[in-house]
């Protein structure tokens, strides 16, 4: 599938820095899959999502990248959330 | 978002017991994720409905705003929004989807 950027979308490590700064003290890993820079995995371990829902729990993770999405400075992230 | 498109969007939710919004259709998802969540409700023999948010942009910002969710896809069973493809997928290796579906 080819994808037109408006934008050039978000690095690894800028993502990495955005979720950690948003969720103080969270391990996060960004894998790259397919190694093409924008379907990406986040893989997150908070302590902060301990007893919130999942819905809640992306939320939080969502609120941390603040409107990338909106902007598609994001195009593909899948997100695994852990507590411990 | 004005009265008539959160009007449209919850007669489409309420139309269905399961309501996915994606990108593309059943047949042909356009996105990865969209592709996932329709491979898990046909592998659990699941009728649902589906609007593909490409064709409208309004409608495509407008779930966003309803959900209060900044990615498609987006499912909704029996009116209430699950979550997207990984929590969809979370709750199927769960299940706590084949259990919501009964």
């Amino acid at each position: 599938m080819k994808h037109d950027y408006e934008q050039k979308p978000l690095s690894v490590n800028e993502i990495k820095n955005l979720i950690e700064r948003g969720l103080e003290g969270a391990e996060v890993e960004i894998l790259d899959p397919r190694e093409d820079g924008v379907h990406l995995q986040a893989i997150i371990k908070y302590k902060g999502f301990k007893d919130k829902s999942l819905i809640e729990q992306h939320r939080m993770v969502y609120k941390a990248l603040g409107e990338s999405f909106n902007k598609e400075l994001v195009h593909a992230l899948s997100i695994i959330t852990k507590t411990d | 978002m004005d009265e008539a498109t959160k009007h449209k969007i919850e007669s489409m939710i309420k139309s269905e017991k399961v309501f996915l919004f994606m990108k593309g259709t059943p047949e042909y998802p356009e996105c990865g994720f969209s592709m996932r969540v329709v491979q898990i409700l046909k592998s659990l023999n699941v009728k649902f409905g589906s609007y593909n948010i490409l064709e409208d942009e309004t409608m495509r910002n407008s779930i966003k705003e309803y959900s209060n969710w900044p990615t498609i896809p987006q499912l909704y069973i029996n009116e209430k929004f699950i979550g997207g493809c990984d929590i969809t997928e979370a709750m199927y290796n769960s299940g706590e989807l084949q259990e919501l579906l009964k």
